[in-house]
């Protein structure tokens, strides 16, 4: 699946996207493959209420299960307006 | 409907003229612009604004959508830049045109209050100090219990 990041998620991370081939059933299974590769990904996945998740461009939440889903994205809550 | 995400700036006016012009059974028409705002302290160089394209826009269309539901609206404009902006420069608009201008004023404060913290952009402000991204505020979480 193609995982994206923003805002400040893509600045700790380093890249706004990667393709990752995971078998994580849900998003904070996913979070905690991500965290457990290097420090970078463990900072910006640190405090998960600090973040929101989007399952295929839809808001989610770290619960949802990830079968069927093609892009997952990581950011901090929005400011628009 | 019309929903539009750009980079380059927009001509309110011309917006704001063009918007349910000739339609004879709207009585009202509010708009709103959103203005980049230079900080008291510490002077504002640029406001970044990063967003989620693909998304940005699916979002946009959901809450103009449930706005159009919840009140009789003639019609709705969101307009919402990205890139880098400057102190006095407009990032948005919204406007809502109904017959009556309860539901005009309704739906605007309604597509405002969702925009900010359902809609996916993040604001980047640089100054001399350096650059920090702007944190949500917990009143514009709560600002969407009252809908």
């Amino acid at each position: 699946m193609q995982v994206l990041y923003f805002a400040w998620v893509r600045e700790r991370i380093g890249l706004p996207r990667e393709e990752i081939d995971s078998s994580a059933a849900t998003v904070r299974e996913l979070v905690s493959e991500l965290a457990a590769r290097e420090d970078r990904y463990a900072m910006a996945f640190s405090d998960l209420s600090a973040l929101r998740v989007a399952l295929d461009q839809d808001l989610a939440d770290f619960d949802a299960p990830l079968a069927g889903v093609r892009e997952v994205a990581f950011f901090p809550p929005m400011t628009g307006g | 409907m019309r929903i539009v995400v750009q980079k380059a700036p927009f001509d309110f006016g011309a917006e704001a003229g063009a918007f349910a012009a000739g339609r004879t059974d709207m009585g009202a028409v509010v708009t709103f612009t959103g203005v980049v705002r230079d900080l008291p302290d510490d002077p504002l160089k640029v406001m970044e604004i990063e967003h989620y394209p693909g998304m940005t826009e699916r979002a946009l269309e959901k809450i103009a959508t449930e706005a159009s539901e919840r009140w009789n609206l003639g019609d709705v404009l969101v307009i919402h830049r990205f890139g880098p902006m400057t102190p006095g420069e407009q990032i948005m608009m919204v406007a809502t045109a109904a017959p009556h201008r309860v539901d005009a004023f309704a739906a605007a404060e309604f597509l405002m209050d969702y925009l900010k913290s359902r809609a996916p952009f993040w604001k980047k402000e640089i100054t001399g100090d350096g650059a920090d991204w702007v944190a949500a505020k917990d009143e514009d979480e709560a600002a969407l219990d009252r809908w």
